[in-house]
């Protein structure tokens, strides 16, 4: 049983509610602004106006300016004041409004915040979570499309969390505010208002009856570092996290005869080796899918490991289905995104190899 | 036409354009002379009322607060009128930095550590405001305010453990000398990176605000690093916030071997910075320690009365290298630290404490030779812990601690490789 079935499980009806994924990071924020008067939640368009997703909506109507504000348009600035603000003992919450837009940040995250408690033997930590909006699939261009999480994963004192589903983002987020280390989370801004399975030109689909939509309205937490196997099989280990899980899955389901084991990896620093390492053992076979560019992304390390850890259980190469070594082209984004061909080609390729 | 063609020939009759490569105006083996200097007499600037709109005082910018004139008395509305004691106190402050860099320059050049940098001739601006700061007022330097940690009565000892990454290095030997952190002098931990400590200030002091806390902020990046984005960054969110922040900006002339041309001193003061941001903002004679602590109290009474920011341009001269890895001498006029117009810092304050019959030569050399056997005391002492390189170290896997709060399985794994290598290596 996987850990949001337990938890629906034990669940009273009462405590939950259908919410998209941004209702969820929404709510994880307001249960978190409630438990702990130390966390702020700061960044472009987020006061008043709730955020440009609407991830903030009401927040600080609820909780005041001192502790849900707007800033001025300069990311450095965002972090920079962050890390100060986390070294006063506040718990701050700072959006990156596009992940495109972290790169003037870029300093104060991989030489500040991620070195803080290291430089200072833990005099100083930098408790602080940073939201950010990635990947493609709303024809945002080069400037909001991005996935730069492998920038941040060869970065040393810094995690990276991505949820797929609503239920996971606002666990994730609620523990992602609650770690006492410098969180970056990212979400792919194309699962904000439903599951998207890659086929651009069919109709839209939402959260709503999707069982990871029922999310409790209280609080809970997934731990980071655990990754959620969504569906088991034997022939072959799709590592995945983000949208593409739900490519994946729907690619694999509409192959039919392929018994794929989907990981979604959902935290990719500190990562759970254990999940990866035990289904490719058992099936021998591994893919791995990001919508990141594709050299040196995450799927590189992740090639590495599987490659160092399983070798003697492969019974074919590692492969990898990402983005194009390109910017994100903004009229042909639909060429450029790893979608379900690509990925029912790989999948081809390795079950025949 | 493809995009390698050559660019059109100039139409009509603009002239050429001309770019400006700033030159600074000597060089080594020239004369420097310092004369065409603006210097306001000591005494002249005006002192705004603590809660004066910013707008009002804009003239502050552009010239240097002073009070202590040629004769070493003090003069003027500045005049902060210490007791004997405290301006002893802040005499003996900057003496032992003084004593303490010029030890640890020997020590780094005797190869017990990599690297060192001195404050020589601008010990003012961090001993000053240390003395017009309140104790758990929080401090973000940049890497020359060891100042304010020896002013804070900071040990002498812990610090050369840590310029030593020697067992005894509280920083657990991770961290470039001199890159001190130490909470509880409510001294925040230094970055190398440039600026990056100012709008993390800013942040500190808008939390202080949002919780009604009375504690406020002060940080210091040299003119070099106002080029930065962090320093306008800062700047702006301190504006935006009315943050209980001082913003100093230590201009010693040099930036390694870039004068401070290369920051914008051709055009404009770097107090003048401030003015586009509305920040109240005062150019200061960095060398005259009154006229810093002075500034600082006036900055520190607008920011507890929710006045908001300010920021202080301390003009200093950076009378030694960068740090023990380059030579000035190769660069800049040896003549300049000598012509300097504005003195030295401590040779004022003494002048000033004769001159009010508080202090006298003789005192003055045994305060010296006192700090110099306490300072060669702790050495000695630091160094029963070791030098960089010697032996006597942090335990290896300490490398691996701290990174995150808890080990994660990849560092646990590197940790034991290393051990292993340690092993298989005979160590």
């Amino acid at each position: 049983m996987s850990d949001h079935q337990s938890v629906l499980a034990q669940a009273q009806a009462p405590d939950l509610a259908e919410m998209t994924m941004i209702g969820a990071i929404n709510s994880a924020l307001d249960v978190m602004l409630a438990r702990d008067d130390a966390v702020v939640v700061m960044g472009e368009d987020v006061g008043f106006f709730g955020g440009v997703f609407r991830a903030t909506a009401g927040l600080q109507k609820r909780y005041g300016t001192h502790r849900v504000f707007d800033t001025p348009i300069t990311e450095c600035g965002i972090i920079g004041v962050a890390i100060g603000m986390g070294a006063y003992g506040l718990r701050p919450v700072p959006e990156i409004q596009f992940a495109d837009y972290i790169y003037p940040a870029l300093d104060q995250l991989v030489s500040e915040a991620a070195r803080l408690r290291y430089r200072s033997a833990g005099e100083f930590t930098a408790p602080i979570t940073v939201r950010s909006p990635f990947g493609g699939g709303i024809f945002g261009g080069q400037t909001h499309s991005q996935s730069p999480e492998g920038i941040f994963t060869h970065c040393s004192g810094i995690k990276t969390v991505i949820p797929a589903t609503p239920y996971d983002a606002k666990g994730l987020l609620i523990a992602a505010i609650e770690d006492n280390d410098p969180v970056l989370f990212f979400e792919p801004k194309r699962l904000y208002n439903g599951p998207f399975h890659g086929h651009y030109d069919r109709p839209v689909t939402n959260w709503s009856g999707h069982p990871s939509a029922q999310v409790p309205t209280g609080y809970y937490r997934i731990p980071l570092g655990s990754a959620a196997v969504w569906r088991e099989g034997m022939d072959v280990t799709i590592l995945c996290y983000g949208t593409m899980v739900h490519v994946v899955a729907d690619a694999v389901a509409e192959m039919g005869d392929v018994d794929a084991e989907i990981i979604d990896l959902r935290t990719l620093i500190p990562l759970d080796i254990d999940a990866i390492t035990r289904s490719v053992a058992k099936t021998g076979r591994c893919l791995i899918v990001h919508e990141a560019t594709r050299t040196g992304g995450f799927g590189a390390e992740l090639s590495a490991l599987v490659q160092e850890r399983c070798f003697l259980h492969l019974e074919a190469p590692v492969t990898r289905v990402t983005g194009f070594d390109t910017p994100y082209p903004y009229s042909l984004e639909w060429a450029y995104f790893p979608g379900p061909v690509r990925i029912r080609q790989a999948l081809r390729a390795i079950l025949d190899d | 036409m493809t995009s390698n063609s050559p660019a059109p020939p100039p139409i009509a009759n603009h002239p050429p354009l001309r770019l400006h490569v700033p030159e600074p105006r000597f060089r080594p083996g020239e004369e420097a002379s310092f004369d065409g200097l603006d210097i306001p007499a000591a005494g002249s600037v005006r002192q705004p009322e603590i809660g004066a709109a910013a707008a009002e005082f804009r003239d502050l910018a552009y010239t240097l607060v002073r009070v202590l004139d040629d004769e070493g008395r003090a003069v003027g509305p500045w005049h902060p009128h210490l007791e004997p004691e405290r301006l002893r106190r802040m005499l003996r402050a900057m003496a032992l930095t003084r004593v303490f860099d010029d030890i640890m320059f020997r020590a780094q050049r005797q190869g017990k550590t990599s690297f060192y940098m001195k404050s020589l001739g601008e010990e003012a601006a961090s001993i000053g405001a240390a003395f017009a700061l309140a104790g758990d007022d929080m401090v973000f330097p940049s890497y020359r305010q060891q100042g304010l940690l020896i002013a804070r009565g900071w040990s002498i000892q812990d610090m050369m453990n840590q310029i030593y990454g020697n067992r005894a290095d509280r920083l657990q030997g991770r961290q470039l000398p001199i890159m001190y952190s130490a909470k509880d002098a409510s001294f925040f931990s230094i970055s190398g990176n440039l600026a990056t400590q100012f709008p993390q200030a800013v942040g500190w002091a808008m939390a202080s605000a949002a919780r009604g806390d009375t504690r406020i902020a002060a940080t210091w990046c040299g003119e070099g690093s106002t080029a930065e984005g962090d320093f306008h960054s800062a700047c702006t969110f301190a504006s935006v916030y009315r943050a209980p922040v001082i913003l100093n900006v230590v201009n010693n002339q040099w930036a390694i071997s870039a004068f401070s041309g290369f920051a914008g001193a051709e055009e404009t003061t770097f107090a003048a910075r401030g003015i586009g941001y509305g920040i109240a903002s005062l150019r200061v004679d960095g060398n005259d320690v009154l006229a810093v602590f002075a500034a600082t109290q006036w900055a520190a009474d607008r920011a507890r009365t929710n006045h908001g920011p300010t920021l202080i341009e301390l003009f200093t001269y950076r009378a030694e290298g960068h740090s023990t890895s380059d030579d000035p001498g190769a660069y800049r006029s040896a003549q300049e630290a000598r012509n300097w117009p504005l003195g030295d810092p401590i040779a004022r304050l003494k002048q000033h404490l004769i001159g009010l019959g508080e202090w006298n030569e003789e005192r003055h050399a045994a305060m010296d030779s006192e700090l110099a056997a306490q300072v060669r005391a702790d050495q000695k002492a630091a160094e029963a812990n070791g030098i960089l390189g010697h032996g006597l170290h942090q335990p290896l896997e300490m490398m691996f601690e701290g990174v995150f709060e808890e080990m994660p399985w990849h560092l646990r794994e590197q940790r034991q490789a290393m051990l292993d290598e340690q092993k298989a290596a005979g160590l």
